[in-house]
């Protein structure tokens, strides 16, 4: 089964991911309702809106951390071919969720184990899909911090240690680590300062590019957006109400909540 | 009436003894597999081995002959109350001789004499979850256990490396059972590891957390290592003082305040047997 989806107009034959009419509500409040697109290989998709607007519930859907009411999540998986996620089996899209897939939290705590040290952290997933020697785990560990610009020498201190911006990266590298295809980011530079944000912008986009990852970023930060995504959809009230390319969205807003979206932010 | 007719026999009610033994064969029949048990009340405290107590009633016959060691020996306080325990309230007889009982209710040591077939050897167990202390919440550690999801357990041994240079868990330390399910052996030393598979019947009972768990006979049962730091079963590198054995699990003991320490088994009818086989260490002539 190949989805395709002729108006996108992409070069590439298959999409990595195709979402169909995915709505989820809680009770009578809508968190996101009848979202479809494609994510094809390689490509950053930002979503962005307001607090409130659905993009994490959307994310969580997604990445099946939440079950949406209905819809398809069609995961193009490497044995397999595309298959609907939703309707895996659990032990499946838990392999998957440690092979393929990455989830950067917003709050590093969330995504890391905070008792255990930076190393172990690294290594966590590599063990989880079977690694079993030592010095190959702190191998890859060791050239991980490095990509994620940690100091060799922090890699048996445990991440309540590092800063902010050092948990955020080690978070990266944790996930990034197992070579995984798709990467869904939840606000990744929230609750950093400006200049970290910037540090980590640019560390996410050279791994992206460099390693050809497929990425979904939640945030409500336009100039994240701008920096990473090769494409953006802006959701209000659960729905999509403007989707595109990233310059020709915020360059030349058509819905009028885009329009208010962009020109809201801040200059200094 | 005699104090023992006072009691049913092995102080359970035959209902209860009954729902743990059918737990016991479920148990049984997924080795290492943690079975939800209704835990009773015993008239001692938790952590004083209500688990294994309860194992212990539901497989004792009046035939059965029972010894209760307690860290290797039989002469400390868990050992002595529980062993009292069963003499009052089920008459059974009670011994301390290794080769001789044929229900063995331990704590946190398995006899150096290898056990044989027609054996029960009984485990009080304090914590019987694995992975515990690695993911606190119990549903996600039943996801892990159903779903085979067992990296984690290798995380903690990650850092024992990193922090320590060597694995460094010295008891409890994790097996895998016939492949499948990662199993606490109980907080007995790693050296007995290799000594869990046996001919005898192994049992495992936590009281309050209300788990039992099992391994027949003859289960594979292996450490969990890695490839380039392999499981190994350590000891004190001394021979016994009063046996002097070189091969059994010792216990350091300090006999004075300026220094003095002497290391002896920790299996007292293991070192009892082989003195008066005439085996003698080098503290042992007086």
């Amino acid at each position: 089964m190949s989805v395709q989806d002729p108006s996108q107009g992409c070069c590439k034959a298959a999409p990595l991911l195709a979402v169909r009419g995915v709505s989820k509500t809680y009770g009578g409040r809508v968190g996101c309702a009848d979202v479809s697109f494609d994510l094809y290989p390689g490509e950053v998709m930002g979503i962005v809106g307001e607090s409130g607007s659905g993009k994490s519930t959307l994310l969580n859907c997604l990445a099946g951390q939440m079950a949406p009411d209905a819809g398809e999540v069609i995961f193009d998986t490497r044995g397999a071919g595309p298959v609907d996620t939703l309707r895996m089996s659990e032990p499946e899209r838990r392999m998957l969720a440690r092979t393929d897939w990455a989830f950067v939290h917003q709050n590093p705590r969330d995504g890391l184990r905070m008792g255990v040290s930076a190393g172990g952290n690294v290594g966590e997933r590599l063990m989880a899909v079977g690694a079993r020697h030592y010095g190959d785990i702190r191998a890859q560990a060791l050239d991980w911090l490095d990509r994620v610009e940690i100091a060799a020498d922090r890699i048996d201190d445990r991440p309540s240690a590092f800063s902010g911006g050092m948990q955020q990266r080690l978070q990266i590298a944790r996930n990034l680590v197992t070579g995984p295809r798709l990467v869904f980011m939840d606000e990744p530079t929230g609750g950093l300062d400006v200049s970290v944000q910037a540090r980590l912008l640019d560390l996410m986009r050279g791994l992206v590019r460099g390693m050809g990852l497929s990425a979904i970023v939640v945030t409500h930060d336009l100039a994240v957006v701008r920096l990473l995504a090769d494409r953006l959809m802006v959701m209000k009230g659960g729905r999509v109400v403007e989707s595109g390319l990233t310059d020709q969205v915020l360059d030349d807003p058509q819905h009028g909540y885009t329009q208010l979206l962009v020109s809201s932010v801040l200059q200094v | 009436m005699t104090e023992t007719e006072q009691y049913n026999f092995a102080y359970l009610d035959e209902q209860t003894k009954r729902m743990i033994r059918r737990t016991l064969l479920k148990a049984l029949a997924i080795p290492g597999y943690q079975v939800p048990f209704a835990s009773r009340e015993m008239p001692m405290p938790y952590g004083w081995g209500t688990g294994g107590v309860q194992v212990t009633a539901a497989v004792l016959t009046p035939a059965d002959s029972l010894k209760v060691i307690d860290q290797g020996a039989d002469d400390t306080t868990n050992a002595v109350s529980i062993r009292k325990f069963f003499e009052k309230t089920a008459g059974v007889a009670t011994t301390t001789r290794t080769g001789e009982a044929s229900v063995i209710q331990t704590r946190h040591r398995i006899p150096e004499a290898p056990l044989g077939e027609g054996q029960i050897l009984v485990y009080q167990v304090p914590i019987p979850e694995p992975l515990r202390f690695l993911e606190p919440r119990e549903t996600e550690t039943r996801k892990m256990h159903a779903l085979e999801e067992y990296g984690l357990m290798h995380v903690k041994l990650y850092e024992d490396i990193a922090r320590h240079g060597e694995i460094a868990t010295a008891y409890a330390y994790p097996v895998r059972v016939e492949g499948r399910y990662v199993m606490d052996p109980s907080p007995i030393p790693k050296f007995d590891n290799p000594k869990m598979e046996m001919a005898a019947i192994q049992l495992f009972g936590a009281g309050r957390e209300q788990r039992i768990y099992a391994l027949p006979p003859y289960s594979r049962v292996v450490s969990l290592d890695f490839e380039d730091h392999p499981f190994e079963a350590t000891k004190a590198d001394h021979p016994c003082a009063l046996c002097g054995a070189e091969g059994s699990y010792l216990d350091e003991v300090i006999v004075d305040d300026a220094g003095g320490r002497m290391f002896v088994c920790s299996d007292t009818d293991f070192c009892a047997g082989r003195r008066a086989a005439g085996h003698v260490g080098k503290e042992g002539g007086a």
